[in-house]
């Protein structure tokens, strides 16, 4: 009976036609994150090894570069600023989570909102607002000088307009370290009488180390790699960031520029590989079995974090609160009274009108087909088999945009697109490069939300369905894509926000047909004008706030048309 | 599904696993005939869901032939297996009331409306949830979803049934009840079915055959019976049950020695002086009858009472096996009876023919 068969056989299952197309659809991921993300990296890569003209020389511009002593100066300037805003921003921010989650203060959610709502406009409107209050007509001008600094454009300025506009970031980072809590700790150290600055220590701190370091490594990085700031308000103070614009588009001089985005991309890189490595620690420290910590009211305590926040939240509002007070005033500092004069002018003798109806065609694309391909690409990565040698690749170009600065990506589309001989070349000053580089830009974040939110689905979905003989798509319309609507919601937003007040990458891609509103921030500025400048930062704040509120409602009625089964029993 | 005569209805020719380095499955060959229930029994990590996955496609074996009803499947793709399956977690779908789960797989099929209605509601009443269909899977209990999975896995009408630790997330009382159910069920459906599960109780009452599988390998393929009575190996008679283990010597032919004592063993042949392990069950050591001058029968003091309910497991030390402690069941009126406690002198026989004798 037993048909005697070499146990040596080996068995290669046949593929079937359906995981074919899913095959197909990696394939196709691959190749677009390929093209518009390995490309360009690489080519900057090439550029930085060759002379002006095209000939591999080697390190030698590597060497050149700690030749000229103005660039190897940018260095320093570009560390060292970054480090004091790291120091300054890391304690500030850990602080104002602390009070947020572990406290019992009131106000909580609009501490919040308030610190978070700068991250709606463009980085450099912090810069616009501290030359209005410091500035050569700022109002309070003396009181700099008083303190012996000389003037707010330079490294006052940069370091100022950095802590501002970081800081919602480090405090997101450290909400989220300062919330994952164990209350059964705790509980543990209350009833074996510990006191609370030894709670703090023994408990509290090391819990959240990995989003302390997390947020340090993410400050530093945004604040070295961040552009618009240090154009908008770093006088003749050089850093890494201002010298990249310079050499290429100043002085066409892409291998030395080649250098400096490397010099960029170091530090980024860092991060992200420190970041993996946290969020890997952290998620595996909390148990399912955890229970979360709720704060117990404590009189003093609470006071002392109420304060604390109230500061800081008037010190935000302050500074931002200027920028749009001075965007409507007639002619600052000598006539306050309301006008729409900078509105007026920016809108319409500036051009405006067109680069803001840009802005938000941008967005909008970038919304629809960065979700579309994020959410595609995540799911085929999660939920289908096969195609094993293709996957890493796909992982790691999926994670890699993270690690990868604006301008780097923007310099890099310069060099990969403008080259005569690449075939994607009738790309190069059209809209669609723009929304190809900004999806790119801001893949990571969408990626890992469709990540998180498909995870949570059972896994054996589609084991499931291939036992019934339905096809994987059937099952992803019909089951996935509906559960997952409120993070795709998530997803379209996040790419919509962050399209709208971009700056760093497309400020080298943009054509005179295809001018955005946060690019013409920056020519109002080195117009001069900046109460227009301020203006159209305001009026992109605006604009990502109402879209902001219009996603709510979106995702509320998401939620009530497809997530209704959740409502149990 | 027409399967040449003879030829049973799932056959393992040779199944091997490896992940990298390590090997989950090693040669296993084993027989459905069509109908059976065959429940894979192992400890976690013995390999027996990657078995079943392996059976249904999910995962590809390393090495060795399937065949099902007459094909070979080895190098089929799930979807053009015939199964169904039913998971530990369900996997039912959340969003999808109970009659669309159900539909999940004969929508796709193109079958008319009004016969997919029937037999939705023919496969609701099967499992006994009639009138549930316009409900979602959260409204439902466990054991309420874990028979629409059933259902659902039901609906085409596969040749084969696998369950993968179906009754694992189910507390006591649901899963002692749903495990006659599913029984039952398949005995009516004569649906030849897999399952899987870690629980020795689930598959000695489930099953018609179980394979009792340990690090790769299947040690034991048996009736419930067989395996509870004549385990194959020590790690059977381990797993399966409670057991005491003894050590002794082989006296002779059909003898066996453990301390002082000597039992007349008819299972256990080897050559005289070899060392063996003895396994004995609780319930194979009884205190009635007792009758004057039996060999087998043992003095021995009471050293621990653990109340069970209805019986106590009592740990007893017998003074003629050198110190061995032995684990025998007693019923509560035995023990008041003749008030027995902790410290309390008794008989015990040995029913010596039970004893499962393997080298040491």
């Amino acid at each position: 009976m037993s048909a005697v068969l070499t146990g040596a056989l080996t068995v290669r299952q046949r593929v079937h036609w359906s995981d074919r197309a899913a095959h197909l659809g990696l394939a196709l991921i691959a190749a677009t994150l390929a093209a518009f993300l390995a490309g360009p990296l690489f080519a900057i890569l090439l550029q930085a090894v060759d002379d002006r003209h095209g000939a591999f020389v080697g390190l030698d511009n590597f060497f050149a570069y700690f030749g000229t002593p103005a660039l190897a100066e940018s260095l320093w300037n570009s560390v060292w600023t970054s480090l004091v805003v790291t120091a300054v921003v890391v304690p500030a921010a850990f602080a104002y989570a602390y009070a947020l989650t572990r406290s019992c203060m009131p106000w909580k959610s609009a501490f919040r909102i308030v610190t978070l709502t700068p991250l709606l406009a463009p980085s450099l409107l912090a810069a616009i607002s501290f030359i209005f209050w410091f500035g050569n007509q700022g109002v309070l001008k003396g009181l700099l000088q008083a303190l012996g600094i000389a003037q707010i454009y330079g490294w006052p300025g940069i370091i100022a307009s950095q802590i501002f506009s970081v800081f919602p970031h480090a405090l997101m980072i450290l909400i989220t370290a300062l919330s994952l809590a164990d209350a059964r700790l705790y509980e543990a150290a209350e009833a074996l009488g510990t006191r609370r600055a030894r709670k703090f220590f023994t408990i509290t701190l090391p819990g959240a180390k990995y989003g302390l370091a997390s947020a340090a490594m993410v400050t530093f990085t945004l604040v070295i790699t961040d552009f618009g700031i240090p154009k908008v308000i770093g006088g003749n103070f050089n850093v890494l960031a201002t010298d990249v614009f310079k050499l290429v588009i100043g002085q066409q001089d892409f291998p030395k520029g080649a250098v400096v985005a490397l010099f960029l991309l170091a530090p980024a890189l860092l991060t992200f590989a420190v970041d993996r490595f946290v969020q890997r620690k952290q998620t595996s420290m909390l148990t399912a079995r955890a229970v979360p910590y709720s704060p117990k009211p404590s009189r003093g305590f609470d006071i002392a974090m109420t304060a604390y926040c109230v500061v800081v939240t008037l010190l935000i509002l302050a500074v931002f609160g200027m920028a749009i007070f001075a965007s409507f005033v007639k002619f600052w500092p000598y006539d306050l009274s309301f006008s729409l004069r900078h509105y007026v002018y920016g809108i319409v003798d500036g051009g405006v009108d067109v680069a803001f109806l840009n802005s938000l065609a941008l967005a909008a694309w970038t919304a629809l087909a960065g979700t579309a391909i994020v959410f595609v690409g995540a799911y085929l990565m999660e939920k289908t088999r096969g195609a094993d040698w293709l996957r890493p690749a796909v992982q790691l170009l999926a994670l890699l945009p993270m690690a990868v600065p604006g301008l780097v990506l923007g310099l890099g589309y310069i060099f990969f697109f403008n080259a005569p001989s690449n075939p994607l070349n009738f790309l190069y000053h059209t809209m669609a490069i723009l929304v190809l580089c900004t999806v790119v830009h801001f893949y990571t974040t969408g990626h890992l939300t469709a990540v998180t939110a498909l995870k949570a689905l059972d896994a054996e979905f589609e084991s499931v369905s291939a036992s019934l003989k339905v096809p994987f798509w059937k099952t992803f319309w019909r089951v996935t894509l509906p559960i997952c609507t409120p993070a795709l919601v998530d997803i379209s937003r996040y790419f919509f926000i962050n399209a709208m007040t971009t700056i760093s990458a497309v400020v080298f891609l943009y054509s005179p047909e295809t001018k955005l509103a946060s690019v013409a921030i920056l020519n109002f500025d080195e117009a001069g004008e900046i109460g227009a400048a301020a203006a159209m930062a305001v009026l992109i704040a605006a604009a990502s706030l109402v879209v902001c509120v219009a996603y709510l409602g979106i995702g509320w009625l998401v939620e009530r048309r497809t997530q209704a089964w959740r409502a149990s029993k | 599904m027409s399967s040449p005569q003879g030829e049973p209805f799932l056959r393992l020719e040779g199944i091997g696993k490896n992940f990298g380095s390590f090997t989950a499955l090693r040669d296993i060959r084993l027989e459905v005939p069509k109908g059976e229930f065959v429940c894979f029994l192992g400890p976690s990590g013995c390999g027996k869901t990657t078995l079943l996955r392996i059976i249904a496609g999910l995962e590809a074996q390393s090495a060795g032939r399937i065949r099902q009803g007459g094909r070979d499947i080895s190098a089929l793709p799930p979807a053009e297996r015939d199964y169904g399956i039913v998971f530990q977690s369900y996997a039912l779908f959340p969003n999808l009331s109970v009659f669309d789960n159900v539909a999940y797989g004969l929508v796709n099929r193109r079958a008319a409306r009004g016969a997919i209605e029937a037999r939705v509601g023919e496969l609701l009443k099967l499992v006994g949830l009639p009138g549930a269909t316009a409900k979602y899977p959260s409204q439902l209990s466990g054991g309420e979803q874990q028979r629409i999975a059933l259902a659902r896995a039901l609906a085409t009408s596969p040749g084969l049934l696998l369950l993968d630790e179906p009754l694992s997330a189910l507390d006591a009382i649901v899963r002692v009840r749903l495990r006659q159910e599913i029984r039952s069920l398949q005995q009516r459906l004569g649906v030849t079915t897999i399952m899987v599960t870690h629980d020795q109780e689930e598959a000695l009452s489930m099953a018609d055959r179980i394979v009792v599988m340990n690090q790769g390998a299947i040690d034991q393929v048996g009736t419930p019976m067989q395996v509870y009575r004549e385990p194959a190996t020590p790690f059977v008679a381990d797993f399966v049950g409670k057991v005491n283990m003894l050590s002794g010597t082989v006296e002779s032919a059909g003898r066996i020695r453990i301390g002082a004592s000597s039992f007349e063993c008819p299972t256990c042949n080897g050559s005289t002086g070899r060392r063996v392990r003895v396994y004995l069950r609780p319930e194979d050591i009884v205190a009635r009858p007792i009758a004057e001058g039996d060999p087998h029968v043992l003095d021995a003091r009471i050293e621990k009472i653990e109340f069970l309910g209805s019986y106590c497991m009592v740990r007893v030390n017998a003074g003629g096996l050198q110190g061995q402690p032995l684990t025998v069941y007693l019923s509560l009126n035995y023990l008041s009876e003749m008030a027995l406690a902790s410290g309390s002198p008794m008989k015990l026989r040995i029913l010596a023919e039970r004893m499962r004798v393997f080298d040491a």
